[in-house]
Protein backbone atom coordinates (compact mmCIF):
# COMPACT_ATOMS: atom_id res chain seq x y z
CA UNK A 1 0.00 0.00 0.00
CA UNK A 2 0.87 3.54 -0.66
CA UNK A 3 1.85 5.80 2.44
CA UNK A 4 1.46 10.04 2.38
CA UNK A 5 1.86 12.38 4.37
CA UNK A 6 0.04 15.88 3.49
CA UNK A 7 1.09 19.13 5.12
CA UNK A 8 2.22 17.16 8.64
CA UNK A 9 3.01 19.05 11.43
CA UNK A 10 3.28 17.33 15.05
CA UNK A 11 3.56 18.45 18.33
CA UNK A 12 4.90 16.98 21.45
CA UNK A 13 3.20 19.95 24.07
CA UNK A 14 4.98 22.85 22.43
CA UNK A 15 7.26 21.50 20.95
CA UNK A 16 7.38 21.72 17.20
CA UNK A 17 9.04 17.80 16.38
CA UNK A 18 7.47 17.86 12.61
CA UNK A 19 7.60 20.57 10.44
CA UNK A 20 5.52 20.66 6.86
CA UNK A 21 6.22 17.16 6.15
CA UNK A 22 5.25 15.83 2.76
CA UNK A 23 5.52 12.82 1.47
CA UNK A 24 4.86 9.99 -1.08
CA UNK A 25 5.99 6.48 -0.31
CA UNK A 26 5.97 3.93 -3.36
CA UNK A 27 4.22 0.48 -2.33
CA UNK A 28 6.37 -2.36 -2.64
CA UNK A 29 9.65 -0.52 -2.19
CA UNK A 30 11.87 0.01 0.69
CA UNK A 31 12.29 3.32 2.09
CA UNK A 32 14.88 4.66 4.25
CA UNK A 33 14.40 7.33 6.75
CA UNK A 34 18.33 9.13 8.11
CA UNK A 35 18.91 12.17 10.25
CA UNK A 36 20.83 12.89 13.98
CA UNK A 37 18.84 11.78 16.63
CA UNK A 38 16.02 14.02 17.69
CA UNK A 39 15.35 15.18 14.27
CA UNK A 40 11.98 13.35 14.28
CA UNK A 41 12.11 10.26 11.96
CA UNK A 42 11.01 7.80 14.36
CA UNK A 43 8.10 10.38 15.30
CA UNK A 44 7.07 10.55 11.61
CA UNK A 45 7.34 6.97 11.70
CA UNK A 46 5.15 5.79 14.33
CA UNK A 47 2.33 8.15 12.88
CA UNK A 48 1.67 5.99 9.94
CA UNK A 49 0.61 3.07 12.46
CA UNK A 50 -0.31 5.61 15.19
CA UNK A 51 1.86 4.78 17.77
CA UNK A 52 2.03 8.34 18.77
CA UNK A 53 -1.92 7.88 20.08
CA UNK A 54 -0.06 6.61 23.31
CA UNK A 55 1.60 9.41 24.17
CA UNK A 56 -0.37 12.29 25.85
CA UNK A 57 -0.04 15.85 25.23
CA UNK A 58 0.65 15.46 21.52
CA UNK A 59 -1.37 17.45 18.29
CA UNK A 60 -1.08 16.44 14.48
CA UNK A 61 -1.95 18.60 11.86
CA UNK A 62 -2.00 17.52 8.39
CA UNK A 63 -3.27 13.93 7.02
CA UNK A 64 -1.38 10.95 6.70
CA UNK A 65 -2.66 8.43 4.12
CA UNK A 66 -2.37 4.86 4.28
CA UNK A 67 -3.50 3.40 1.14
CA UNK A 68 -5.27 6.87 0.32
CA UNK A 69 -6.88 6.42 3.46
CA UNK A 70 -6.31 9.83 5.88
CA UNK A 71 -6.00 7.12 8.87
CA UNK A 72 -6.38 10.06 11.40
CA UNK A 73 -10.30 10.51 10.16
CA UNK A 74 -12.31 9.58 12.92
CA UNK A 75 -14.24 6.57 10.64
CA UNK A 76 -10.79 4.70 10.77
CA UNK A 77 -10.60 1.97 13.93
CA UNK A 78 -6.98 1.95 15.24
CA UNK A 79 -6.90 -1.27 16.18
CA UNK A 80 -7.69 -2.20 12.18
CA UNK A 81 -5.54 -0.15 11.09
CA UNK A 82 -2.40 -1.36 13.43
CA UNK A 83 -3.62 -4.74 11.73
CA UNK A 84 -2.86 -3.10 8.26
CA UNK A 85 0.40 -1.55 9.04
CA UNK A 86 2.85 -3.45 11.10
CA UNK A 87 5.94 -2.39 13.70
CA UNK A 88 9.29 -3.86 14.61
CA UNK A 89 10.78 -1.68 17.30
CA UNK A 90 14.16 -0.77 17.56
CA UNK A 91 14.35 -3.33 21.08
CA UNK A 92 13.53 -7.05 20.24
CA UNK A 93 9.98 -7.12 22.52
CA UNK A 94 8.63 -10.58 22.32
CA UNK A 95 5.80 -11.48 24.83
CA UNK A 96 6.85 -13.81 27.88
CA UNK A 97 5.26 -16.64 25.65
CA UNK A 98 6.87 -19.39 24.05
CA UNK A 99 7.88 -18.80 20.47
CA UNK A 100 5.15 -20.37 18.55
CA UNK A 101 2.65 -18.17 20.70
CA UNK A 102 4.41 -15.12 19.72
CA UNK A 103 4.51 -15.82 16.05
CA UNK A 104 0.38 -17.41 17.06
CA UNK A 105 -0.68 -14.04 19.07
CA UNK A 106 -1.84 -11.58 16.37
CA UNK A 107 -4.23 -14.23 14.83
CA UNK A 108 -5.50 -15.09 18.42
CA UNK A 109 -6.54 -11.12 19.56
CA UNK A 110 -8.06 -11.70 15.78
CA UNK A 111 -10.35 -14.15 16.78
CA UNK A 112 -8.70 -16.90 14.68
CA UNK A 113 -9.30 -20.06 16.63
CA UNK A 114 -8.84 -22.75 13.81
CA UNK A 115 -5.49 -24.26 14.66
CA UNK A 116 -4.36 -25.73 11.38
CA UNK A 117 -4.88 -21.72 9.72
CA UNK A 118 -2.73 -20.64 12.89
CA UNK A 119 0.17 -23.42 12.47
CA UNK A 120 0.26 -22.79 8.98
CA UNK A 121 0.55 -19.14 9.47
CA UNK A 122 3.14 -20.13 12.60
CA UNK A 123 5.09 -21.79 10.01
CA UNK A 124 4.62 -19.69 6.94
CA UNK A 125 5.91 -16.46 9.38
CA UNK A 126 8.79 -18.00 10.69
CA UNK A 127 9.64 -19.42 7.46
CA UNK A 128 9.41 -15.83 5.86
CA UNK A 129 11.51 -14.19 8.86
CA UNK A 130 14.60 -16.63 8.08
CA UNK A 131 13.85 -18.23 11.52
CA UNK A 132 12.01 -21.59 11.12
CA UNK A 133 15.29 -23.59 10.24
CA UNK A 134 16.25 -21.98 13.82
CA UNK A 135 13.48 -22.66 15.94
CA UNK A 136 11.50 -25.61 14.53
CA UNK A 137 12.54 -27.70 17.37
CA UNK A 138 11.62 -26.13 20.06
CA UNK A 139 8.66 -23.79 18.77
CA UNK A 140 8.16 -23.91 22.86
CA UNK A 141 10.37 -22.88 24.09
CA UNK A 142 10.36 -19.36 25.57
CA UNK A 143 10.87 -16.85 23.15
CA UNK A 144 13.63 -15.37 25.58
CA UNK A 145 15.54 -18.45 24.69
CA UNK A 146 16.53 -17.02 21.68
CA UNK A 147 19.63 -14.31 20.56
CA UNK A 148 18.69 -10.83 20.42
CA UNK A 149 18.70 -10.88 16.57
CA UNK A 150 16.68 -14.22 16.78
CA UNK A 151 14.47 -12.47 18.93
CA UNK A 152 14.09 -9.43 16.36
CA UNK A 153 13.45 -11.89 13.51
CA UNK A 154 10.54 -13.17 15.72
CA UNK A 155 9.38 -9.91 16.53
CA UNK A 156 9.29 -9.33 12.57
CA UNK A 157 7.53 -13.16 12.62
CA UNK A 158 4.81 -11.91 15.02
CA UNK A 159 4.43 -8.76 12.58
CA UNK A 160 3.84 -11.03 9.38
CA UNK A 161 1.78 -13.02 11.08
CA UNK A 162 -1.14 -10.85 10.90
CA UNK A 163 -0.74 -9.79 6.63
CA UNK A 164 -0.55 -6.33 7.06
CA UNK A 165 1.06 -4.43 3.99
CA UNK A 166 2.99 -1.64 5.33
CA UNK A 167 5.69 -2.55 7.84
CA UNK A 168 7.27 -0.15 9.56
CA UNK A 169 11.04 -0.82 11.37
CA UNK A 170 12.06 1.31 14.09
CA UNK A 171 16.12 1.01 14.37
CA UNK A 172 15.61 -2.81 13.92
CA UNK A 173 19.17 -3.52 14.01
CA UNK A 174 20.43 -1.31 16.39
CA UNK A 175 20.73 -3.64 19.43
CA UNK A 176 21.94 -6.26 17.40
CA UNK A 177 25.73 -7.05 16.27
CA UNK A 178 26.72 -7.52 12.93
CA UNK A 179 25.79 -10.94 11.66
CA UNK A 180 22.13 -10.35 13.25
CA UNK A 181 22.14 -7.37 11.40
CA UNK A 182 23.02 -9.04 8.36
CA UNK A 183 20.86 -11.15 8.25
CA UNK A 184 17.51 -8.16 9.27
CA UNK A 185 18.96 -6.60 6.21
CA UNK A 186 18.67 -9.83 3.80
CA UNK A 187 15.24 -10.34 4.85
CA UNK A 188 14.30 -6.50 4.74
CA UNK A 189 15.29 -7.04 0.95
CA UNK A 190 13.07 -10.13 0.69
CA UNK A 191 10.03 -8.33 2.36
CA UNK A 192 9.94 -5.78 0.03
CA UNK A 193 8.66 -7.93 -2.38
CA UNK A 194 5.04 -8.26 -0.86
CA UNK A 195 5.06 -5.31 1.40
CA UNK A 196 6.24 -1.66 1.73
CA UNK A 197 8.63 -1.10 3.89
CA UNK A 198 9.85 1.82 5.80
CA UNK A 199 13.13 1.76 7.97
CA UNK A 200 14.18 4.52 10.69
CA UNK A 201 18.20 3.94 10.55
CA UNK A 202 21.03 5.30 12.56
CA UNK A 203 23.38 3.39 10.22
CA UNK A 204 23.91 4.91 7.01
CA UNK A 205 25.70 2.25 5.36
CA UNK A 206 22.51 0.32 6.16
CA UNK A 207 20.42 2.41 4.85
CA UNK A 208 22.52 2.45 2.00
CA UNK A 209 22.55 -1.22 2.10
CA UNK A 210 18.84 -1.81 2.03
CA UNK A 211 16.36 1.05 0.48
CA UNK A 212 15.18 1.99 -2.80
CA UNK A 213 14.58 5.78 -1.31
CA UNK A 214 15.93 7.73 1.53
CA UNK A 215 14.46 10.65 3.28
CA UNK A 216 17.00 12.70 4.93
CA UNK A 217 15.40 14.33 8.46
CA UNK A 218 16.58 17.37 10.14
CA UNK A 219 15.34 19.35 13.14
CA UNK A 220 11.99 18.28 12.64
CA UNK A 221 11.91 19.19 8.96
CA UNK A 222 12.21 16.66 6.00
CA UNK A 223 15.30 18.03 4.33
CA UNK A 224 15.84 15.80 0.95
CA UNK A 225 13.89 13.03 -0.38
CA UNK A 226 14.98 10.87 -3.22
CA UNK A 227 16.28 7.74 -4.68
CA UNK A 228 19.10 6.39 -2.10
CA UNK A 229 21.44 6.18 -5.15
CA UNK A 230 21.39 10.04 -5.38
CA UNK A 231 21.15 10.97 -2.21
CA UNK A 232 24.08 8.95 -1.25
CA UNK A 233 26.37 10.34 -4.78
CA UNK A 234 24.89 13.57 -5.74
CA UNK A 235 22.80 14.84 -3.15
CA UNK A 236 21.01 18.20 -4.15
CA UNK A 237 20.95 19.55 -0.38
CA UNK A 238 24.45 20.68 1.01
CA UNK A 239 22.70 19.33 4.45
CA UNK A 240 22.61 16.13 3.44
CA UNK A 241 25.74 16.19 1.78
CA UNK A 242 27.74 17.30 5.08
CA UNK A 243 25.64 14.67 7.21
CA UNK A 244 26.45 11.77 4.88
CA UNK A 245 29.98 12.22 4.44
CA UNK A 246 30.16 12.75 8.07
CA UNK A 247 30.85 16.42 8.33
CA UNK A 248 27.93 16.98 10.38
CA UNK A 249 28.54 18.38 13.52
CA UNK B 1 37.91 2.47 63.01
CA UNK B 2 34.68 4.33 63.76
CA UNK B 3 33.16 2.16 60.41
CA UNK B 4 34.32 -0.89 61.89
CA UNK B 5 32.55 -0.22 65.29
CA UNK B 6 29.32 1.18 63.00
CA UNK B 7 29.16 -1.83 60.65
CA UNK B 8 29.75 -4.38 63.94
CA UNK B 9 26.77 -2.64 65.29
CA UNK B 10 24.56 -2.99 62.28
CA UNK B 11 25.56 -6.82 62.21
CA UNK B 12 24.81 -7.15 65.95
CA UNK B 13 21.05 -5.40 64.68
CA UNK B 14 20.22 -7.58 61.96
CA UNK B 15 21.46 -11.43 63.91
CA UNK B 16 19.37 -9.65 66.91
CA UNK B 17 16.15 -9.96 64.40
CA UNK B 18 16.85 -13.06 63.37
CA UNK B 19 17.04 -14.21 67.04
CA UNK B 20 14.65 -12.65 67.93
CA UNK B 21 12.18 -14.53 65.43
CA UNK B 22 13.70 -17.87 66.20
CA UNK B 23 13.03 -17.32 69.80
CA UNK B 24 9.62 -16.63 68.93
CA UNK B 25 8.87 -19.46 67.06
CA UNK B 26 11.15 -22.03 68.88
CA UNK B 27 9.06 -20.80 71.99
CA UNK B 28 5.53 -21.52 70.91
CA UNK B 29 7.07 -24.85 69.16
CA UNK B 30 8.58 -25.97 72.22
CA UNK B 31 5.30 -25.00 74.55
CA UNK B 32 2.92 -26.25 71.78
CA UNK B 33 4.22 -29.52 70.21
CA UNK B 34 3.03 -31.26 73.22
CA UNK B 35 -0.39 -30.36 72.68
CA UNK B 36 -0.26 -31.17 68.98
CA UNK B 37 -2.19 -34.90 68.07
CA UNK B 38 -4.17 -35.99 65.06
CA UNK B 39 -7.02 -35.67 67.53
CA UNK B 40 -6.52 -32.10 68.88
CA UNK B 41 -6.64 -31.26 64.62
CA UNK B 42 -9.77 -33.03 64.32
CA UNK B 43 -12.12 -32.93 66.70
CA UNK B 44 -14.24 -30.20 68.96
CA UNK B 45 -13.32 -28.69 71.83
CA UNK B 46 -15.02 -30.23 74.75
CA UNK B 47 -15.29 -30.27 78.52
CA UNK B 48 -15.70 -26.96 78.52
CA UNK B 49 -12.82 -25.77 76.32
CA UNK B 50 -10.53 -27.50 78.37
CA UNK B 51 -9.80 -30.80 76.54
CA UNK B 52 -10.72 -32.23 72.48
CA UNK B 53 -9.12 -30.18 69.95
CA UNK B 54 -9.51 -27.24 67.71
CA UNK B 55 -11.27 -28.74 64.47
CA UNK B 56 -13.72 -25.79 64.30
CA UNK B 57 -11.61 -22.91 64.68
CA UNK B 58 -9.52 -24.11 62.04
CA UNK B 59 -12.55 -24.76 59.48
CA UNK B 60 -13.44 -21.29 60.56
CA UNK B 61 -10.46 -19.65 59.80
CA UNK B 62 -10.66 -21.87 56.44
CA UNK B 63 -13.84 -20.46 55.37
CA UNK B 64 -13.01 -16.57 56.42
CA UNK B 65 -10.02 -16.57 54.32
CA UNK B 66 -11.69 -17.81 51.34
CA UNK B 67 -14.35 -15.53 52.34
CA UNK B 68 -12.42 -12.87 52.61
CA UNK B 69 -10.14 -13.32 49.74
CA UNK B 70 -13.70 -14.19 47.17
CA UNK B 71 -14.18 -10.04 48.03
CA UNK B 72 -11.02 -8.54 48.45
CA UNK B 73 -8.71 -10.30 45.46
CA UNK B 74 -11.34 -9.09 42.31
CA UNK B 75 -12.38 -5.89 43.67
CA UNK B 76 -8.45 -4.92 44.44
CA UNK B 77 -7.36 -6.82 41.26
CA UNK B 78 -9.49 -4.81 39.51
CA UNK B 79 -8.57 -1.71 40.77
CA UNK B 80 -5.31 -2.04 40.60
CA UNK B 81 -5.73 -2.47 36.88
CA UNK B 82 -7.81 0.44 36.49
CA UNK B 83 -5.13 2.75 38.23
CA UNK B 84 -2.38 1.23 36.37
CA UNK B 85 -3.62 0.52 32.77
CA UNK B 86 -6.35 2.89 31.86
CA UNK B 87 -6.29 5.75 34.83
CA UNK B 88 -3.06 7.53 34.12
CA UNK B 89 -1.84 9.80 36.87
CA UNK B 90 -4.08 12.33 37.45
CA UNK B 91 -5.47 13.85 40.57
CA UNK B 92 -8.09 11.49 40.75
CA UNK B 93 -5.95 8.17 40.93
CA UNK B 94 -3.78 10.28 43.64
CA UNK B 95 -6.48 10.34 45.93
CA UNK B 96 -7.14 7.54 45.15
CA UNK B 97 -3.59 5.65 46.17
CA UNK B 98 -3.64 7.87 49.09
CA UNK B 99 -6.70 6.82 50.38
CA UNK B 100 -5.87 3.06 49.73
CA UNK B 101 -2.20 4.13 51.50
CA UNK B 102 -4.56 5.43 54.35
CA UNK B 103 -6.36 2.34 54.54
CA UNK B 104 -3.64 0.33 54.92
CA UNK B 105 -2.95 2.23 57.78
CA UNK B 106 -5.98 1.67 59.72
CA UNK B 107 -5.84 -0.37 63.01
CA UNK B 108 -7.68 -3.64 62.02
CA UNK B 109 -10.21 -2.93 65.08
CA UNK B 110 -11.53 -0.07 63.73
CA UNK B 111 -11.84 -2.38 60.59
CA UNK B 112 -13.89 -4.90 63.11
CA UNK B 113 -16.18 -2.18 64.70
CA UNK B 114 -16.95 -1.11 61.14
CA UNK B 115 -17.71 -4.53 60.07
CA UNK B 116 -20.03 -4.85 62.81
CA UNK B 117 -22.29 -1.58 62.53
CA UNK B 118 -22.36 -2.00 58.53
CA UNK B 119 -22.60 -5.81 58.01
CA UNK B 120 -23.69 -7.30 61.13
CA UNK B 121 -26.28 -4.50 62.03
CA UNK B 122 -27.24 -2.58 58.74
CA UNK B 123 -27.65 -5.06 56.44
CA UNK B 124 -28.63 -7.56 59.41
CA UNK B 125 -26.15 -10.21 58.29
CA UNK B 126 -25.86 -11.41 62.35
CA UNK B 127 -22.02 -12.66 63.57
CA UNK B 128 -21.24 -14.80 60.38
CA UNK B 129 -19.35 -16.05 58.12
CA UNK B 130 -20.62 -13.34 55.29
CA UNK B 131 -20.13 -10.27 57.75
CA UNK B 132 -16.49 -11.59 58.85
CA UNK B 133 -15.62 -12.28 55.58
CA UNK B 134 -16.82 -9.04 53.96
CA UNK B 135 -14.86 -7.23 57.13
CA UNK B 136 -11.36 -9.19 56.02
CA UNK B 137 -11.71 -8.36 52.70
CA UNK B 138 -11.86 -5.12 53.00
CA UNK B 139 -8.38 -5.22 55.39
CA UNK B 140 -7.09 -7.21 52.74
CA UNK B 141 -7.95 -4.92 50.11
CA UNK B 142 -5.30 -2.01 50.20
CA UNK B 143 -2.58 -4.97 49.62
CA UNK B 144 -4.45 -6.56 47.11
CA UNK B 145 -4.35 -3.25 45.38
CA UNK B 146 -1.03 -2.21 45.90
CA UNK B 147 0.23 -5.37 45.35
CA UNK B 148 -1.46 -5.50 41.83
CA UNK B 149 -0.14 -1.72 40.78
CA UNK B 150 3.06 -2.83 41.66
CA UNK B 151 3.15 -5.85 39.69
CA UNK B 152 1.33 -4.54 36.51
CA UNK B 153 4.05 -1.30 37.11
CA UNK B 154 7.13 -3.93 36.41
CA UNK B 155 5.66 -5.04 33.55
CA UNK B 156 7.82 -3.32 30.53
CA UNK B 157 5.54 -1.33 28.13
CA UNK B 158 7.53 -2.84 25.29
CA UNK B 159 5.23 -5.73 26.21
CA UNK B 160 2.03 -3.21 25.90
CA UNK B 161 3.39 -1.93 22.53
CA UNK B 162 4.04 -5.01 21.45
CA UNK B 163 0.46 -5.90 21.51
CA UNK B 164 -0.94 -2.86 20.78
CA UNK B 165 1.32 -2.45 17.62
CA UNK B 166 0.05 -6.20 16.45
CA UNK B 167 -3.41 -4.74 16.38
CA UNK B 168 -4.85 -6.26 19.80
CA UNK B 169 -7.20 -3.73 21.51
CA UNK B 170 -6.27 -2.31 24.78
CA UNK B 171 -8.52 -4.97 26.81
CA UNK B 172 -6.35 -8.17 24.68
CA UNK B 173 -3.46 -6.24 25.66
CA UNK B 174 -3.70 -6.53 28.99
CA UNK B 175 -5.63 -9.86 29.30
CA UNK B 176 -3.46 -11.87 27.27
CA UNK B 177 0.05 -10.30 28.07
CA UNK B 178 0.33 -7.69 30.88
CA UNK B 179 -1.91 -9.90 33.31
CA UNK B 180 -0.40 -13.29 32.77
CA UNK B 181 2.87 -11.33 32.88
CA UNK B 182 2.50 -9.95 36.18
CA UNK B 183 0.22 -12.89 37.54
CA UNK B 184 2.84 -14.75 39.48
CA UNK B 185 3.36 -11.26 41.35
CA UNK B 186 0.06 -10.59 42.19
CA UNK B 187 -0.34 -14.49 43.42
CA UNK B 188 2.36 -13.62 45.78
CA UNK B 189 0.42 -10.36 47.31
CA UNK B 190 -2.57 -12.61 47.30
CA UNK B 191 -1.06 -15.01 49.50
CA UNK B 192 0.81 -12.77 51.82
CA UNK B 193 -2.61 -11.21 52.41
CA UNK B 194 -4.12 -14.77 52.93
CA UNK B 195 -1.43 -14.70 55.48
CA UNK B 196 -2.21 -11.64 57.17
CA UNK B 197 -6.36 -12.57 56.74
CA UNK B 198 -5.99 -15.60 58.69
CA UNK B 199 -4.14 -14.32 62.12
CA UNK B 200 -6.58 -11.13 62.27
CA UNK B 201 -8.39 -11.51 65.33
CA UNK B 202 -9.69 -7.80 66.08
CA UNK B 203 -11.74 -7.55 62.58
CA UNK B 204 -13.77 -11.02 63.68
CA UNK B 205 -13.93 -10.09 67.42
CA UNK B 206 -17.30 -8.38 66.27
CA UNK B 207 -18.20 -10.04 63.42
CA UNK B 208 -17.87 -13.65 62.83
CA UNK B 209 -16.09 -15.27 65.42
CA UNK B 210 -18.10 -17.53 68.07
CA UNK B 211 -16.48 -17.81 71.91
CA UNK B 212 -17.39 -21.66 71.70
CA UNK B 213 -19.62 -23.45 69.09
CA UNK B 214 -18.70 -27.04 68.71
CA UNK B 215 -20.53 -27.76 65.58
CA UNK B 216 -19.03 -26.62 62.13
CA UNK B 217 -21.07 -23.94 60.00
CA UNK B 218 -23.73 -24.83 57.77
CA UNK B 219 -24.11 -21.51 56.10
CA UNK B 220 -22.73 -18.54 55.27
CA UNK B 221 -25.02 -16.63 57.92
CA UNK B 222 -23.54 -19.12 60.61
CA UNK B 223 -20.88 -18.24 63.38
CA UNK B 224 -17.67 -19.82 63.50
CA UNK B 225 -14.90 -20.28 65.43
CA UNK B 226 -11.89 -19.18 64.25
CA UNK B 227 -8.20 -20.16 65.40
CA UNK B 228 -6.98 -16.54 66.61
CA UNK B 229 -9.80 -15.93 68.57
CA UNK B 230 -10.11 -19.06 70.24
CA UNK B 231 -6.34 -18.75 70.74
CA UNK B 232 -7.23 -15.31 72.67
CA UNK B 233 -10.04 -17.06 74.65
CA UNK B 234 -8.59 -20.12 76.07
CA UNK B 235 -5.99 -18.03 76.84
CA UNK B 236 -7.58 -15.43 78.73
CA UNK B 237 -10.73 -15.98 79.44
CA UNK B 238 -11.11 -20.05 79.57
CA UNK B 239 -12.68 -21.99 82.52
CA UNK B 240 -9.37 -23.42 83.59
CA UNK B 241 -6.60 -20.92 82.30
CA UNK B 242 -3.53 -23.56 83.59
CA UNK B 243 -4.72 -26.58 82.34
CA UNK B 244 -5.32 -25.26 79.09
CA UNK B 245 -2.08 -23.48 78.39
CA UNK B 246 -0.76 -26.57 76.29
CA UNK B 247 -3.62 -26.40 74.16
CA UNK B 248 -3.06 -22.43 73.56
CA UNK B 249 0.36 -22.70 72.43
CA UNK B 250 -0.88 -25.48 70.38
CA UNK B 251 -3.47 -23.06 68.81
CA UNK B 252 -0.67 -20.45 68.06
CA UNK B 253 1.91 -23.40 66.85
CA UNK B 254 -1.40 -24.37 64.12
CA UNK B 255 -1.67 -20.55 63.47
CA UNK B 256 1.86 -20.02 62.92
CA UNK B 257 2.56 -22.49 60.72
CA UNK B 258 -0.23 -21.70 58.51
CA UNK B 259 1.09 -18.07 58.29
CA UNK B 260 4.78 -19.41 57.63
CA UNK B 261 3.42 -21.71 55.14
CA UNK B 262 1.57 -19.29 52.77
CA UNK B 263 4.49 -17.02 53.19
CA UNK B 264 6.88 -19.75 51.80
CA UNK B 265 5.00 -20.48 49.00
CA UNK B 266 4.88 -17.06 48.21
CA UNK B 267 8.83 -16.75 48.49
CA UNK B 268 8.43 -20.01 45.97
CA UNK B 269 6.37 -18.59 43.21
CA UNK B 270 8.41 -15.34 43.36
CA UNK B 271 11.53 -17.52 43.15
CA UNK B 272 10.18 -19.76 40.19
CA UNK B 273 8.69 -16.85 37.64
CA UNK B 274 11.04 -13.95 38.58
CA UNK B 275 13.74 -15.56 36.69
Amino acid sequence: MKLEAKNVNFFYGDFHALKDINMIIEENSVTAFIGPSGCGKSTFLRLFNRMNDLITDTHLDGECLVGGQNIYDKSVSVDELRKTVGMVFQKPNPFPKSIYENVAYGLRVNGVKDKAIIEETVVKSLQQSALWGEVKDKLKKSAYALSGGQQQRLCIARALAVSPSVILMDEPASALDPISTSKIEELIFELKNQYTVVIVTHNMQQAARVSDKTGFFMLGEMIEYADTKKIFLNPDKEQTQNYITGRFG
Amino acid sequence: MKQAIIFWLFRVMSFAVVAILFSIIGFIVFRGIGAISWEFLTSEPTDGMTKGGIFPAIVGTFYLVIGSMLVAFPIGVMSGIYMNEYAGNNFFVKIIRIMTNNLGGIPSIVFGLFGMSLFVNKLNFGDSIIAGSLTLGLLALPLIIRVTEEALKSIPDSYRHGSLALGATKLQTIGRVVLPAAFPNIMTGLILSIGRVSGETAPILFTAAAYFLPKLPSSIYDQVMALPYHLYVIATSGTDLEATRPMAYGTALVLITIVLIMNLIANFLRRKFSK
